[in-house]
């Protein structure tokens, strides 16, 4: 079984990833966003007619709060995150936004570095209470303002965040047979 | 000064997460005035896999079969949403004949979920009869997997462009014929519980979770259509061809358990009509588009969902361009919808909880991943 591919650890890029073929999200939406926040959110794009924005990690409350009251984005799908260690800021925050009066999903992406603590958006969006916490679990990432910041999946003893792309499953493990039989593991 | 003598302490009860009513390991803390809750509080990832980890380390065919062992009563629709999401990356679209048979497999997929759930739901109420009734009809549904792929629960029916497989000789007989005699037996399930006292009594304006409260936490599917939003994404945002067959979104109006089960139970029937339309326009052709063998989609993400038996599941991939998927994340229905437990049991009675969990139908092999 020495073949299984989860045994190895997936390879870090020494260079960063090549870029998705963005192409520009514009629309009334976009205008009024723009005029509200101006550079505090650097890009509009869309790919594959999928629109996102990307916005500055202090502005995520103001603009996730805008998108619910202002544009009735009132729905929060998912949040998430993705590691990319090549960056400065390593963690790409993805928020994923319905509208149930346009019928329109869209992607609000902001980036925090290693140890900082993002805003909690749990007051916005109160699905966002597990969300975040999945996330904290999975990658290490704080939420300042968390009612009750803690791991939810993995069990409260555990160490380290299995999403990081460092983090290889052989070497958590090895690392947990050690700790809690006290023997190798021979995988 | 009153007599202290006859007050009640609070109670921390344990519940889980090996208790039959918690549909696999879930635990539940609840906070207990006598027999009223208080709060409660879920500590889940009993069943945590890893699985968006060990996508990173597979190529997209091969992270394929993982996704059937999330909401493992409903591995076909996992199935799709992958399968939809990668070619969504990879911009093609499963030939019209594939499309059409995915319909009818993963709506035999949604009939087999809801059997799977009114039976254990009627079960921890204290109905016995439904449950053998509902897995005899969802033991047919699994026939028509097995002959179709040779697995009856983690089937991995599809694969991305397509099918793997041909539909095999009698597959339309077979199909047409459960259809025939599915919504008589339907009526057979709601002529035990429909109308029953204990039923409703047991069910009716308990758990109660309005509209707005299910926008807040991300509730979806069957608890948010009982709640009176006729949300479905087979209607909103139509995928794999749901844009041609007919077919209503049941809603209900109380928001309560039992218009919870109220509109399951005509999903049921809604389900068969778009199965009899996909096998009445069947397309011929190919089973399978032009897909490279080794998938390296090129760089970017795409977020792509359906309406799976439980709720919106969505699956977020992102590639970089390599031929494994730099990120899958995948949107649980039932992690989300269960986030609103502690909402709904609040100044229920214990027994309610049963009900409430049973309810809310989740798997926790998707909710822990």
């Amino acid at each position: 079984m020495s073949e299984v591919p989860t045994a190895h650890t997936p390879k870090v890029h020494a260079h960063a990833p090549a870029e998705m073929a963005v192409e520009t999200w514009e629309s009334a939406l976009t205008g009024r966003l723009a005029a509200r926040f101006g550079g505090g959110i650097s890009r509009f794009g869309s790919y594959l007619g999928q629109p996102f924005l990307e916005a500055r990690a202090d502005l995520t409350l103001d603009v996730l709060r805008f998108l619910r009251d202002e544009e009735a984005f009132d729905f929060l799908v998912d949040l998430t995150a993705v590691d990319r260690p090549g960056h400065a800021e390593r963690f790409e925050l993805v928020y994923i936004l319905y509208s149930f009066a346009s019928n329109e999903r869209i992607r609000v992406k902001t980036r925090v570095g290693d140890g900082v603590a993002a805003p909690s958006v749990t007051g916005v969006y109160p699905a966002a209470d597990w969300l975040e916490r999945e996330v904290f679990d999975m990658f290490g990432i704080g939420f300042a303002g968390h009612p009750k910041l803690r791991r939810i999946l993995l069990p409260d003893d555990w160490s380290g965040h299995p999403l990081r792309r460092e983090t290889s499953i052989l070497a958590m493990d090895q690392d947990w047979v050690r700790r809690n039989l006290g023997i190798e593991s021979g995988q | 000064m009153s007599a202290t003598f006859l007050d009640t302490n609070e109670l921390e009860l344990n519940m889980g997460p090996q208790h039959p009513s918690t549909h696999g390991v879930l635990r539940v803390i609840l906070k207990l005035d006598g027999e009223k809750v208080l709060g409660t509080e879920c500590v889940i990832g009993h069943l945590h896999r890893g699985v968006e980890k060990i996508a990173e380390a597979r190529t997209y065919q091969q992270f394929a079969p993982y996704v059937d062992r999330m909401d493992y009563i409903s591995a076909v629709s996992n199935g799709l949403g992958y399968c939809l999401a990668v070619e969504k990356l990879l911009n093609v679209t499963a030939t019209p004949r594939a499309r059409a048979v995915r319909v009818i497999l993963t709506e035999l997929n949604r009939i087999a979920s809801h059997l799977f759930w009114l039976g254990t739901h009627a079960l921890d109420i204290g109905a016995t009869t439904p449950l053998f009734y509902c897995l005899r009809e969802r033991e047919e549904v699994l026939k028509i997997f097995e002959n179709y792929c040779g697995a009856r629960l983690t089937t991995h029916a599809f694969r991305i462009g397509g099918l793997q497989y041909e539909l095999y000789a009698g597959f339309e007989d077979q199909v047409r014929a459960f259809c025939g005699s599915f919504p008589g037996r339907v009526d057979e399930y709601e002529e035990l519980l429909t109308h029953n006292r204990i039923w409703t009594s047991r069910l009716r304006g308990v758990g109660i979770l309005n509209a707005e409260e299910c926008k807040r936490f991300g509730v979806t599917g069957p608890v948010l259509r009982a709640a009176g939003v006729a949300w479905d994404l087979r209607k909103a945002q139509p995928y794999s061809g749901y844009e041609q067959y007919e077919f209503h979104v049941p809603t209900g109006e109380a928001g309560d358990t039992y218009d919870r089960y109220l509109v399951r139970v005509r999903e049921m029937r809604e389900s068969v009509r778009i199965i009899e339309q996909a096998l009445a326009m069947l397309p011929s052709g190919p089973v399978m588009a032009k897909v490279p063998k080794v998938i390296k989609p090129a760089p970017g993400e795409v977020y792509v969902s359906i309406e799976a038996p439980k709720g919106e599941l969505g699956y977020y991939v992102v590639s970089d361009g390599g031929k494994n998927p730099y990120r899958v994340r995948v949107r649980p229905p039932s992690f989300l919808n269960l986030q609103a437990l502690d909402t709904m049991c609040r100044g229920a009675l214990v027994a309610d909880v049963v009900a409430i969990i049973g309810t809310i139908d989740m798997v926790m092999g998707e909710v822990d991943r």
